[in-house]
């Protein structure tokens, strides 16, 4: 057998391999879809007269376009009505399982598939995402297709694929307090750069990544599409299992026995080569955020806006010049000065249950900064419902935060959650794109830890630049 | 789909590197349900400004385009490559395209060509020097004309066969479906099925409501 923990998965999926430069074809284990990317897909099916191949591998949920209020109400934005409605009306003619908004299984769709126990070690995952990746914090081979991939995936259950090249990733040692798995995958891209990953699949190792809990390992994963990764993996173990055991698909008896037999066999083999291979040491890694517009554009959250004349390479010269001149920075502030107007909690990078505890834990017995806004989406309604019943809503609402429904909401501001020109956020999500979170809008990616931070203090900050909480900050005190 | 060999048109030098997909078309445009009529979607912040390469005369019915290296990163959003051909681009040419935006642009006949930086900064200083230049793309050849300057492009075999031939993948691949079926009987039972469905109990789920709102709940 193949030596990488992806060219095991990639093996055990072949159909026929390719000849002469045509590609393998790959069987699908999983296909996820929703409402952005599948429209033209059905479409396709329809005209071909092509029925969809396996409607008992595909389930689709709203997220892209749904509204985080008023869930009870029809969608205000009749093109985001419509093209929910496509999704309803194609999934009941092919016949495939829905979660649609206000159901408690709605949400986006990588939150989805973890938590209803359909992404297991060893499948292949496909989604018309990009932040597909997310799924191979299980050891799944998992990426993001384009529409016309749908529609192939959707006839056939396969994909005609080239080989990726194969990349380790190793984080040594044990992150600082302070730290998270948003920071590790930060530093990561800042390090090999938004193409570094172009043509691999990623392979994340090391004690650090080994010690992260599922949310943590998914939050990385999540992010391999910023490093132009078609892909990350993390070899499942313990962890793994645990987190699955019990969820609503997980293999049970017999079958459950199987499949950690075989789960157990998902790791790199000691003598397996890398195409390439990257070390970072743990300890060097500092809360991260990002500084311009392109997830790469990162630094330490103690270091100061970079002076681009300072950069020697021309083409990274020009961008940065033009990314601080459309962030509104100044080189050389530091970046802890930078002042917020609106912090963002949620998307499938940290909008699961353990990222909305990790805030409360900062914000608990606080209220938000004065001038900033302070937005909280659940990655899903089962998350929602989780935050409810541990009382972290409560939480939220005593700081001064609006709590809203599931979806990927501001991330990418496809619904009514955007920002306005020149608006500054702190973001718990993934890409800091120009006008990614409204026309105009400035996005600094952080963590939860520092976004909770952000929120109190008003400007870029980490937990450990907050002052104990005063009686004055104190909720409910000389109300 | 339709066959491409050779395609001659205007060249529009875009002197920009890490042009993601949110540049290329933003989510505003995604909530169509068609797969056409996306040409006013294409680059549609940068068209704001009339100095845009795209606002001048002399580019405005370009059809090759020449991008810095990372072109097409971030969503894996199909509609960049449709408002792309929607609005009259046939070729892309850069040093470096991210993954999914290259196979993306195989399958809907959009040629993304893999040209050397150095080649890219010849062609845009021929294309600024005289705006409204020319290019010459062949497929056959695996070269760019402009006048008397021949740079070469890297496409993988198998898409450019098939940007030739104008095949559809789907028909290419259920000449396979004996494959397909044979593969599908191995299964292992403990691989997920998504029906019949299982989940936690259905439990209700609150519908939040804007902040202003909240507040003018009735009092006592």
């Amino acid at each position: 057998m193949a030596g990488t923990l992806a060219e095991k998965v990639w093996e055990a999926h072949l159909v026929r391999r390719g000849t002469e430069g045509s590609p393998d074809l790959l069987y699908i284990d999983l296909h996820l879809v929703h409402e952005v990317t599948s429209p033209q897909a059905f479409e396709g099916l329809r005209l071909a007269g092509r029925p969809v191949r396996r409607p008992d591998l595909t389930i689709a949920t709203e997220d892209h376009n749904t509204p985080t209020l008023n869930i009870d109400r029809p969608i205000a934005d009749l093109t985001s009505r419509t093209q929910i409605d496509t999704l309803r009306k194609n999934v009941e003619e092919f016949g495939v399982r829905i979660h649609s908004l206000g159901d408690a299984d709605q949400g986006i769709v990588h939150v989805v598939g973890p938590q209803l126990g359909l992404t297991m070690p060893g499948l292949t995952v496909v989604c018309g995402d990009s932040h597909t990746s997310t799924h191979g914090a299980f050891g799944a081979l998992a990426f993001g297709i384009g529409t016309s991939e749908v529609e192939h995936v959707l006839a056939t259950q396969t994909l005609p694929l080239q080989p990726f090249k194969t990349m380790a990733i190793t984080i040594k040692g044990d992150l600082p307090e302070g730290s998270t798995a948003k920071d590790i995958i930060l530093a990561i891209i800042a390090k090999i750069g938004t193409g570094g990953g172009q043509g691999y699949v990623l392979e994340y190792r090391g004690e650090a990544i080994r010690k992260l809990s599922m949310e943590g390992r998914m939050t990385i994963c999540n992010m391999s599409i910023e490093a132009g990764a078609r892909a990350g993996m993390i070899a499942p173990d313990e962890t793994t299992f645990e987190y699955l055991k019990g969820r609503p698909h997980a293999p049970e008896g017999a079958d459950w026995d199987a499949a950690v037999e075989y789960w157990k066999t998902l790791r790199t083999e000691d003598d397996a080569v890398f195409d390439t291979e990257v070390v970072l040491e743990a300890k060097d890694i500092e809360p991260f955020v990002t500084w311009g517009t392109n997830p790469g554009q990162g630094l330490p959250l103690s270091a100061d806006v970079p002076n681009p004349a300072d950069i020697a390479d021309e083409n990274e010269r020009v961008a940065a010049q033009r990314a601080l001149e459309y962030m509104g920075l100044t080189a050389g502030t530091p970046l802890r000065e930078v002042k917020v107007d609106t912090v963002f909690i949620g998307s499938c990078t940290n909008g699961r249950i353990e990222d909305l505890r990790a805030v409360v834990d900062i914000i608990k017995g606080r209220t938000k900064h004065d001038d900033v806004r302070v937005l909280v989406v659940p990655g899903s309604a089962r998350v929602r419902l989780q935050a409810e019943a541990e009382g972290l809503d409560q939480v939220f609402k005593d700081f001064g935060a609006e709590w809203r429904n599931a979806g990927c909401s501001m991330c990418l501001g496809m619904n009514p959650d955007q920002l306005k020109p020149g608006e500054r956020a702190a973001s718990t999500s993934n890409r800091n794109f120009e006008g990614r979170q409204g026309k105009g809008g400035r996005t600094h990616l952080v963590s939860p830890l520092v976004a909770a931070a952000t929120a109190i203090r008003g400007t870029l900050s980490s937990p450990a630049d907050l002052e104990p909480a005063t009686a004055s900050e104190l909720v409910g005190a000389g109300a | 789909m339709e066959k491409i060999n050779v395609h001659t048109g205007v060249g529009v030098p875009l002197r920009r590197s890490n042009v993601d997909t949110d540049q290329i078309i933003p989510a505003v445009y995604l909530k169509r349900v068609t797969r056409t009529g996306f040409e006013d979607a294409l680059f549609s912040a940068w068209r704001n400004d009339p100095d845009f390469l795209l606002n001048q005369d002399a580019y405005k019915n370009g059809s090759v385009l020449v991008a810095g290296p990372d072109f097409g990163t971030g969503s894996s959003r199909e509609h960049a490559v449709w408002a792309l051909k929607d609005y009259g681009f046939r070729v892309v040419l850069s040093s470096r395209f991210a993954d999914i935006f290259r196979g993306n642009s195989g399958k809907q006949g959009l040629v993304a060509g893999i040209c050397a930086q150095e080649d890219i900064e010849l062609l845009w200083k021929i294309l600024e020097e005289n705006p409204g230049t020319e290019l010459t793309v062949s497929l056959e050849e695996r070269t760019v004309t402009a006048g008397d300057v021949i740079v070469q492009f890297q496409i993988d075999d198998y898409t450019r066969w098939r940007l030739m031939e104008g095949l559809d993948d789907i028909g290419l691949t259920l000449q396979h479906e004996a494959d397909i079926t044979e593969f599908e009987s191995h299964r292992a039972s403990w691989r997920p099925t998504t029906l019949p469905a299982k989940f936690e109990p259905k439990q209700h789920v609150e519908a939040a409501r804007p902040v202003d709102e909240e507040q003018e709940q009735p009092v006592g």
